[in-house]
């Protein structure tokens, strides 16, 4: 899965250029408010902007919105639910897929039926990434993906990622953690100015 | 029953005047400092029913298909600017505006033309004195449908932004992730007619069907006419709630299936 964005050019950003190869897991940072949220919600065609993108070179215009966000998927740090609880936030998946993330992100089955308002902000941020996942999108973009979770369900949440990168995933993933960047990332891109860099080791 | 019609005097209105009188110094006693709101309100009343009482005399007079049609246009295009003023968020570009007023014309057109060829039948259809006041008590409801559906619909998007972006970002469609709030909508602008509607004749009596009797009217006739006008105001607050609400939720979306919040700004 290769994803190839060229001349992407939107409000205080670009215009800029990324590559993102298979196997790829991109850690992009850079200081908060320079529009690292904005860059992969303009990939995810979520806001207005103007690229060329494609996908495995498929562009990104060839498809409606609904049908490249299922291939290039993003998930904010904050992700919105629309049901009461978690169970419809699943719709569409295969119930094994389901039960399988869950657990290996430390969760019960019982977790379907949770209220969503009573749940405390590292469920939610779990729960979001394994909607997502039980999907298969062929290239993620995870927002600051474990800012919210403690050292072991991180573990977890890296975990997955490594493995989803091998199967041929592309990833590209926020972080302010210089550490969690350096561990988790194959490569390091910076936002600075509207620009990106990549950042050599 | 023979219809009786006690035609009011001007006389009879200053004795209702004195009423308030009773109002204004009812305010000044208890220190409300309302008697001035109250005696401007009063004015506008007397001035504004007067002239229009006048500017109806005369098209009752003409019954003119372009002079009918005109005052038509005209109150189409001022329940439209009622309607969004009466929203917190518009649309940016005159959107608010348009759509406000062309749900209305549809509504108020499609319903208003039909009751006037099909169940009233005047001569001719467009005849002013049964055109205008049905337009008017059409158009008075319908505003309301489309006034708060139009509201609903713009500030729950705002509100629940983070929920539809979610079904966005998994790859829904637009019209799935807005659904259950479009449906909501449509619902909240069509409350106040089920509410008029079940309330009928036990809480109020409808003020068309009061004035027909105190006009001499048979009650039993009134309240043909009555059915039929809330079947009028049902079906026209239906048809324009309906489309305002979709056409502002047509415009807060674009054909990448985005939500386009930036097209919504606060009204001063």
């Amino acid at each position: 899965m290769t994803l190839s964005v060229r001349n992407l050019k939107r409000l205080l950003l670009g215009p800029l250029d990324l590559d993102v190869g298979k196997g790829d897991i991109v850690a992009l940072t850079g200081a908060s408010g320079v529009g690292k949220s904005l860059l992969l919600r303009a990939i995810a065609d979520l806001d207005p902007n103007e690229a060329e993108i494609h996908l495995n070179e498929e562009g990104r215009e060839t498809m409606s919105g609904p049908e490249w966000r299922k291939k290039v998927m993003y998930v904010p740090a904050y992700s919105g639910w629309w049901a009461d609880t978690v169970e419809p936030h699943f719709e569409g998946a295969a119930r094994k897929d389901v039960i399988d993330i869950l657990h290996r992100l430390n969760l019960e089955s019982s977790a379907l039926g949770w209220d969503v308002a009573n749940m405390s902000t590292g469920e939610r941020q779990r729960l979001s990434f394994a909607r997502a996942l039980v999907l298969f999108p062929q290239i993620l973009m995870l927002d600051e993906p474990t800012s919210g979770l403690d050292t072991d369900n991180a573990a977890k949440v890296e975990e997955l990622i490594v493995e989803r990168s091998q199967a041929g995933v592309g990833i590209i993933f926020v972080s302010h953690d210089k550490a969690q960047a350096a561990r988790l990332g194959t490569r390091h891109v910076l936002l600075k100015d509207g620009q990106l860099t990549e950042q050599h080791a | 029953m023979t219809a009786v019609y006690i035609e009011l005097s001007y006389f009879d209105l200053m004795i209702a005047s004195t009423l308030l009188l009773l109002a204004g110094g009812l305010s000044i006693f208890l220190k409300l400092g309302l008697e001035k709101s109250l005696g401007i309100a009063a004015l506008r009343t007397v001035v504004q029913l007067s002239l229009i009482g006048f500017v109806l005399e005369i098209l009752f007079q003409t019954v003119s298909p372009l002079w009918t049609g005109l005052a038509a246009l005209f109150m189409m295009a001022m329940a439209g600017r009622e309607a969004m003023a009466r929203q917190t968020l518009k649309l940016r570009g005159g959107w608010s505006l348009s759509i406000a007023t062309s749900a209305l014309m549809l509504a108020a057109t499609v319903v208003t033309t039909m009751a006037l060829t099909t169940a009233i039948r005047p001569d001719p259809w467009y005849d002013p004195r049964f055109a205008i006041p049905l337009l008017g008590v059409v158009l008075g409801n319908t505003l309301n449908g489309v006034a708060v559906g139009m509201d609903r619909i713009s500030a729950t998007l705002k509100r629940e932004r983070q929920a539809v972006e979610a079904r966005l970002a998994l790859g829904h469609k637009r019209s799935e992730a807005v659904r259950p709030y479009v449906r909501e909508s449509i619902r909240a602008g069509l409350m106040h007619i089920i509410n008029a509607m079940s309330a009928a004749g036990l809480i109020s009596l409808p003020g068309m069907m009061t004035g027909q009797i105190l006009a001499g009217v048979d009650p039993t006739e009134a309240v043909k006419y009555q059915i039929l006008i809330m079947f009028l105001i049902a079906g026209s607050t239906s048809l324009g709630a309906l489309s305002a609400v979709l056409s502002v939720s047509w415009r807060l979306g674009d054909d990448r299936d985005r939500l386009r919040l930036d097209r919504l700004q606060e009204q001063r």
